[in-house]
């Protein structure tokens, strides 16, 4: 019994993280064009960043 | 066709050497290799589906971007838009690269899934029309949009779904750990303090996220039971809240069985369900979303003291004096007052030849100014122009059809108060014919609720949509509401419109009455003019030289050197007999006059189509604003019987509510603004991507491409989808019909459920996957 308990919080304390994880995720805009992300980096160029310029 | 355009991949027209098959594509490739970026050629794949890469000449003219520049932090500016015309990934780093280049760009970003753009840049160190200028230039088409106006609403609740999916998905993943333990538990031995334990852990993790997770059905169930009406959200909300606060009352209690895991999971399923459903849906509409283009055309005002100033269309008040510059979309309605041209008048009345208007002439917001500037009195604007008017004829048109209740809700009507009769006839049968405390009765009748609660049902149809319109958009189909598959089956009646619809609304020369040099000279002439008459002679030539000293007359003609071409009365041509088509002349000194008649092309499988459509046993009708004998000839090309020509929107709109009201469910294909209101009073619609914004808003269904074959697909796959979601149906019911006696008895368990719950949703998606692997077309 004393295994459960330590294991039951250990195991939703990962499954929480996860779904914090998720929803920052979500919320910092990454789901936001899915197929994007997938296309752009076959085509990602060092030279040109605007962050660079700014 | 030989040889593919470097540029476009069009095919570059015989006898015009050099690789390019106009000068702006000559023009774009140049400016793409100077700037070093010419490995756009090389990493890019053309997607046939998408307008080709050919740039507009008068690019950039339509839209004053600077109207649509919003201010951002730290003193730059930013400005959002619609792109249209991207292939791949490619072309995303073609575009970023391009507006990076340029003087003051600090940020440029294309979202590939929404096809839209935000570029920003230290304000006053450039300006939008230089900056967007070269991407304008390679031949993507901008447009500026509002982001506060536009898809904020499903985006934040697509957003809302997928938080509440991830709340649902950690939820059922840990409960359903601690509930295989306590199942387990009941084979070997665990002692009812364990027991409980878990118990509590789970009520714990599912009580909080079963609360958040409901919202978006409950809000559903609570609005349709307000109106009196009771959908698929009614028995979900209330089989979840009386399973988790049955479940609690258990564990409070000691009980043996809990049915936390069957909540939450079920949440699970059906938002997934929902999740998916809105997605392909959403993908759909911003696709379409361009009918704020309407309303982002500028108008430009001369002020009293001779000023000019651009503003948006509903700013400008009535007798004021705007200026429009040829090419220029007409925001406003209104009187000639100086100039003279040709305006298309293509979206109010469908004719494919333009109008000449003269001072004095009535113009109307949405047509477009050809050949030569015109100064106009404002006679209305915004909603009191003819353009909002056929507008409000469209929304009178569809609150018609909001009232069609989409299949499931159907079902749901009758069975939600079955499932809930079952539920109550178990606990008063329970409580009343035996010794069983109210207690276990009642969780016996919460049993039956979540054995019936419509998992199964509620994705039945949802799943079938999806795979059904996600076969649709690899075709470039795209589903724009939730209902149109299901309408689109009904089907027993096809009405057509014809320019734009059944023909491509273009013209195209055609041969005979000319000859080689005849055309050779009118081409090179035809050149100088943007006229769509005249555009056509020239493609119809490209080898011509472009003439000097040609000079247009607006409404009447070219020009040059005792040579003319342009109307019969403007050659001096006598001849009385109407012509079919429309029709160009060119007469030279000394020489007889000769006549260029033109067609408007119809769509290569426009012919077949029709055919087919008949063949399945629909009846097909052709509605035309255009002129009786082109209609005539149009009609009798494609074998159709029944046909209008010169109809108005209003006799469109009669025509299809005479339809309905023989019992017809008419599929109502058109193109024009003239046919919004038809479109929005049909059964089901569906535009074409060419059609003008109106349309393509109201229409149900929008296709891209030349040909006319999806009207068949997509009715083919409307008709296979309802099939199978009866089957769902039939499935899903079939299913009920027999565990329901199951947890009418009491013989249900936890386990149980939760296993006839997943067996029988996995039964319902396998069925529907079906649909995607269907024929090939």
């Amino acid at each position: 019994v004393t295994n459960l308990l330590m294991l039951i919080p250990v195991a939703l304390f990962l499954g929480f993280s996860g779904l914090l994880g998720f929803l920052w995720a979500l919320k910092s805009g990454q789901f936001d064009d899915l197929d994007g992300a997938a296309h752009r980096i076959l085509f990602d160029d060092d030279n040109d960043q605007p962050s660079r310029k700014a | 066709v030989s040889e593919a355009c470097l540029h476009c991949g069009g095919a570059v027209p015989a006898g015009l050497g050099g690789g390019f098959c106009c000068r702006g594509c000559e023009g774009a490739y140049g400016l793409v290799n100077t700037l070093g970026l010419e490995q756009y050629y090389r990493r890019r794949t053309v997607d046939p589906a998408a307008r080709p890469l050919r740039p507009d000449e008068e690019a950039g003219r339509f839209h004053d971007y600077s109207a649509h520049v919003q201010p951002a932090e730290n003193g730059e500016a930013c400005l959002h838009l619609m792109i249209e015309g991207m292939h791949c990934g490619a072309c995303i780093w073609l575009i970023e690269s391009l507006l990076n280049k340029q003087a003051g760009v600090t940020w440029a970003r294309v979202n590939m899934t929404t096809r839209r753009l935000v570029v920003r840049w230290r304000d006053g160190e450039n300006d939008p029309g230089t900056i967007l200028a070269p991407v304008l230039a390679v031949g993507y088409r901008l447009v500026p949009y509002d982001p506060q106006r536009l898809g904020q609403e499903t985006q934040r609740q697509e957003k809302e779904l997928l938080r509440a999916m991830a709340v649902a998905g950690f939820a059922a993943s840990n409960v359903m750990l601690l509930s295989v333990s306590v199942w387990a538990g009941h084979f070997s031995y665990m002692g009812p303090a364990t027991r409980d334990l878990m118990h509590w852990i789970s009520a714990l993790v599912v009580l909080p996220a079963v609360a958040w997770c409901i919202r978006p059905f409950a809000r559903s169930a609570i609005t349709a039971l307000r109106a009196g009406r009771t959908n698929m959200d009614v028995p979900i909300t209330i089989g979840v809240t009386l399973a988790s606060a049955m479940s609690l009352y258990e564990t409070m209690h000691g009980g043996e069985y809990a049915y936390f895991d069957s909540a939450i999971t079920l949440l699970f399923f059906l938002l997934i369900g929902r999740y998916l459903d809105s997605r392909a849906r959403g993908r759909a509409r911003t696709a379409v979303e361009h009918l704020l283009a309407l309303d982002a055309t500028a108008v430009t005002v001369v002020e009293p003291d001779g000023g000019q100033r651009l503003l948006p269309p509903h700013k400008v008040a009535a007798g004021a004096l705007v200026l429009v510059a040829a090419g220029e979309r007409i925001g406003v309605d209104g009187v000639v007052a100086e100039g003279s041209s040709d305006v298309d008048t293509g979206l109010i009345t469908g004719e494919s030849v333009p109008a000449t208007v003269a001072p004095g002439a009535k113009v109307f917001a949405g047509t477009i100014n050809l050949s030569a500037p015109l100064r106009l009195v404002v006679a209305a604007v915004g909603e009191r122009t003819l353009l909002a008017e056929i507008v409000r004829m469209m929304e009178v048109a569809e609150q018609g059809r909001a009232r069609y209740v989409a299949l499931a809700d159907r079902v749901a009507r009758y069975y939600a108060p079955v499932v809930h009769v079952a539920a109550l006839s178990t606990f008063l049968a329970w409580t009343l014919f035996t010794e069983t405390p109210w207690q276990v009765a009642l969780l016996y009748a919460v049993a039956v609720l979540i054995i019936t609660c419509p998992c199964a049902l509620a994705l039945a149809v949802p799943v079938v949509q999806v795979i059904g319109s996600g076969r649709l958009m690899r075709q470039g189909i795209l589903i724009k509401s939730a209902t149109a598959l299901e309408r689109f089956a009904d089907v027993d009646t096809v009405v057509f419109d014809k320019t734009g619809t059944l023909t491509l609304g273009r013209p195209r020369l055609v041969e005979g009455g000319w000859q080689e040099d005849d055309l050779r000279l009118a081409a090179s002439l035809a050149l100088s003019s943007r006229h769509p008459l005249a555009r056509a002679l020239a493609q119809a030539d490209p080898a011509a030289p472009v003439a000097e000293g040609v000079a247009e007359v607006p409404g009447r003609g070219l020009e040059a050197a005792g040579m003319r071409l342009g109307s019969r009365a403007f050659v001096g041509v006598e001849d009385e007999f109407e012509a079919v088509g429309p029709e160009l002349w060119l007469s030279r000194p000394g020489r007889a006059p000769v006549r260029f008649a033109f067609t408007d092309e119809v769509r290569p499988d426009a012919a077949p189509v029709v055919a087919a459509l008949q063949a399945r046993g629909l009846s097909v009708e052709l509605l035309s604003g255009d002129r009786q004998p082109t209609v005539r000839q149009v009609a009798g090309d494609l074998g159709i019987s029944v046909w209008r020509a010169a109809c108005t929107p209003q006799a469109k709109c009669r025509r299809l509510a005479e339809l309905a009201a023989e019992g017809r469910r008419v599929l109502m294909v058109g193109d024009g603004l003239n046919d919004a209101p038809a479109l929005a009073a049909a059964h089901v619609s569906m535009s074409p991507s060419t059609a003008v914004d109106v349309s393509q808003t109201t229409a149900d269904v929008v296709f891209q491409g030349h040909r006319l074959g999806p009207v068949l697909e997509t009715l083919d796959v409307a008709r296979t989808s309802r099939l199978l979601v009866k089957q769902n149906f039939a499935l899903a019911l079939g299913y009920n019909v027999f565990t329901v006696p199951l947890a009418v008895i009491g013989l249900v368990t936890p386990l149980i459920a939760a296993i006839a719950m997943s067996t029988s949703s996995l039964v319902v998606i396998g069925n529907a996957l079906r649909l995607s692997r269907g024929r090939k077309p």
